[in-house]
């Protein structure tokens, strides 16, 4: 799949940009400040339903304006499809999917990016939340109906953790029936989805991340993926089933604490994924260099994986300001892993940065205007 | 900032669900520009639905009377009762033709981030009603959302120990949504292929 065309309205700091795009590498360079993230995020945007440094979807309006418009032509083969989100600073946002009327929350059904950025690093480095989202989004791009479970489980969450510091106050209920066991068991038939699919995608990541690694690493440091869950499993796969049944058990078990600590201790919300190279933790272990490889072998495998299985084909790679943070070595080679991928759209601050092979489509961007680079 | 009490409207009306701030403004000033507004009727209109619509004593159904005139209806069958949430999901379910009985309204949903708790909800007066055995049949037509699913949990399990057959509306309504926005066919599908749940 690829972008073929991209207009915003109103968008950060762009009032009006229209750019057609051909298939291949895209490079957008500029100052900073100029407006490079911009465009990635709001293609990212239709992709993900987030932006991968604020939170605030109003944030992504432009200042003094009420709504933001995101349109996008979409070529899968010889299928066009033309996705428009409104985002409005009052009021629910609006969508529109080949000009009648849609739900924002399905476009991650017909578009797919995988996003390099120099925050990656965080994904070895960072807290475990880190992680967690990087797992759950790439959940989202391969099995769309887990997004409305992911939300719900992080309702669920909060209600609960809401009843469990009132428990001691309000237990005497109709008929004597605990209304924690109601919460325990959406949490538990939620979370036990959510932990599932986690297993699921460590399982089938492991091999194109090993792959990926040597690749952009030039050598082979035995990369591993493993779940580090707070609720035990039995080893091997579990079921849907097996897996609610386990979190119910410990959910069971420890209320006490819960009760007492007035929060919920166990789920797919305290989980992490732990990375190691030849059996040692990346965490506190591993070089710059090789964190920096392993943050890009995650992406990189994602997005190898995603090709493999998606039936949208090649999902759109954005590498945002990543080659500056690599050395010339990596720089080559991360070049040569993504350049068989259908669309990549690369920023740079200087053209410098960006190996020779990937400037294809040159695009200058400027206080919010972009132009194409005269070759 | 307006001054004094045109900014007291706006902010009035800004209280109201749905109504941000600029809406609020919007229709703060077609009320004070547009001449052929009747202001005054709609004041009525205001305070007459506080002081004559109330909620029958019965399901729970907003009403003018004591009860309403579904509860009245002796053409009803009393062997069913179909829970909801909200007064306008009762609306919503006439309007499918699909459901002969009565209804339950329960005045929300279990949401402890909201206190709302089971003992919040008109919970005892279903099982009051239920109290007769002349109810053979209880339908719960909950929201498809978080809330909705855990309040038909509840039902469920409290509503197992009776010798009541217990049914939750067949999935295909969406996911997270509202029940009164479900289309009449969808609603009255969900309706048809209802199922046991204890
Ligand atoms: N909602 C908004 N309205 C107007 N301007 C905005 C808005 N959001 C961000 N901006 C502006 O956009 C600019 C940032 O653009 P962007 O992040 O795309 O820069 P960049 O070209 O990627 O720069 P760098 O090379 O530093 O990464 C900032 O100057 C910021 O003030
Ligand atoms: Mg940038
Ligand atoms: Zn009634």
């Amino acid at each position: 799949m690829r972008v073929s065309s991209i207009s915003l309205r109103d968008f950060r700091n762009y009032a009006e940009a229209d750019i057609t795009i051909e298939q291949g590498c895209v490079v957008l360079v500029g100052s900073n400040g100029q407006g490079k993230t911009n465009l990635i995020e709001a293609i990212n945007f239709l992709a993900t339903l987030g932006s991968h440094r604020s939170s605030t979807e109003s944030a992504m309006i432009r200042t003094g304006e009420d709504a933001a418009i995101i349109r996008v032509h979409l070529a899968h083969d010889d299928r066009q499809i033309l996705l428009e989100a409104q985002l409005n600073r009052e009021g629910p946002n609006k969508a529109q999917f080949n000009r009648s009327t849609a739900r924002l929350r399905d476009f991650p059904r017909y578009i797919a990016t995988v996003l390099f950025a120099p925050e990656d690093l965080l994904l070895i480095r960072g807290d475990p939340a880190s992680r967690r989202r990087f797992l759950d989004e790439l959940i989202v791009t391969r099995t769309p109906r887990l997004s409305s479970i992911l939300s719900d489980y992080e309702r669920a969450l909060k209600q609960r953790n809401t009843l469990l510091k009132t428990a001691r106050f309000s237990e005497a209920s109709v008929g004597k029936l605990s209304t924690l066991d109601i919460w325990d068991d959406r949490l538990a038939t939620l979370g036990s989805e959510i932990m599932v699919e986690r297993q699921r995608l460590v399982r089938d990541l492991a091999g194109p991340v090993a792959a990926a690694y040597e690749s952009i690493a030039g050598a082979d440091h035995h990369p591993e993926l493993l779940m580090k869950e707070s609720v035990l499993l039995p080893l091997g796969d579990s079921t849907i089933d097996q897996t609610t049944q386990a979190f119910l058990a410990v959910l069971n078990s420890n209320r006490a604490t819960e009760v007492e600590r007035g929060m919920t201790l166990y789920g797919p919300h305290r989980d992490d994924v732990e990375f190691s190279l030849n059996s040692l933790p990346t965490k506190g272990y591993a070089s710059h260099g090789e964190t920096w490889s392993f943050a890009l072998s995650l992406r990189l495998g994602a997005a190898r994986l995603l090709r493999a299985e998606s039936v949208l084909g090649d999902p759109i790679l954005i590498l945002d300001d990543v080659f500056a943070e690599l050395d010339a070595s990596r720089r080559e080679r991360l070049a040569s892993a993504v350049s068989d991928f259908e669309q990549i759209f690369i920023t740079a601050a200087v053209v410098e940065d960006v190996p020779a092979a990937l400037l294809q489509h040159v695009f200058r961007v400027e206080r919010g205007t972009i132009a194409r680079a005269l070759k | 900032m307006y001054e004094g009490i045109v900014q007291e409207l706006i902010d009035e009306l800004g209280r109201l669900p749905g109504i941000g701030p600029k809406s609020a403004q919007r229709i703060a000033f077609h009320i004070l520009q547009t001449e052929s507004f009747d202001v005054s009727r709609l004041a009525s209109v205001l305070v007459e639905v506080r002081e004559k619509v109330r909620f029958c004593e019965i399901c729970g159904n907003v009403t003018q009377e004591v009860t309403c005139s579904i509860c009245r209806d002796p053409r009803r069958d009393a062997t069913s009762i179909c829970v909801v949430e909200e007064a306008k999901d009762v609306v919503a379910i006439e309007r499918t033709r699909e459901f002969k009985g009565f209804y339950h309204v329960l005045g929300g949903a279990i949401s402890p981030i909201d206190g709302i708790g089971p003992d919040n909800l008109r919970i005892r007066q279903l099982m009051t009603r239920l109290a007769d055995n002349t109810v053979q049949e209880v339908i719960i037509a909950t929201d498809p959302n978080l809330e909705g699913e855990a309040t038909a949990t509840y039902l469920t399990r409290l509503l197992s120990s009776l010798e009541i057959k217990v049914t939750r509306l067949a999935s295909g309504l969406p996911v997270g949504g509202d029940l009164e926005y479900a289309d009449e066919v969808t609603l009255g599908r969900a309706f048809e292929g209802r199922r046991t749940v204890s």
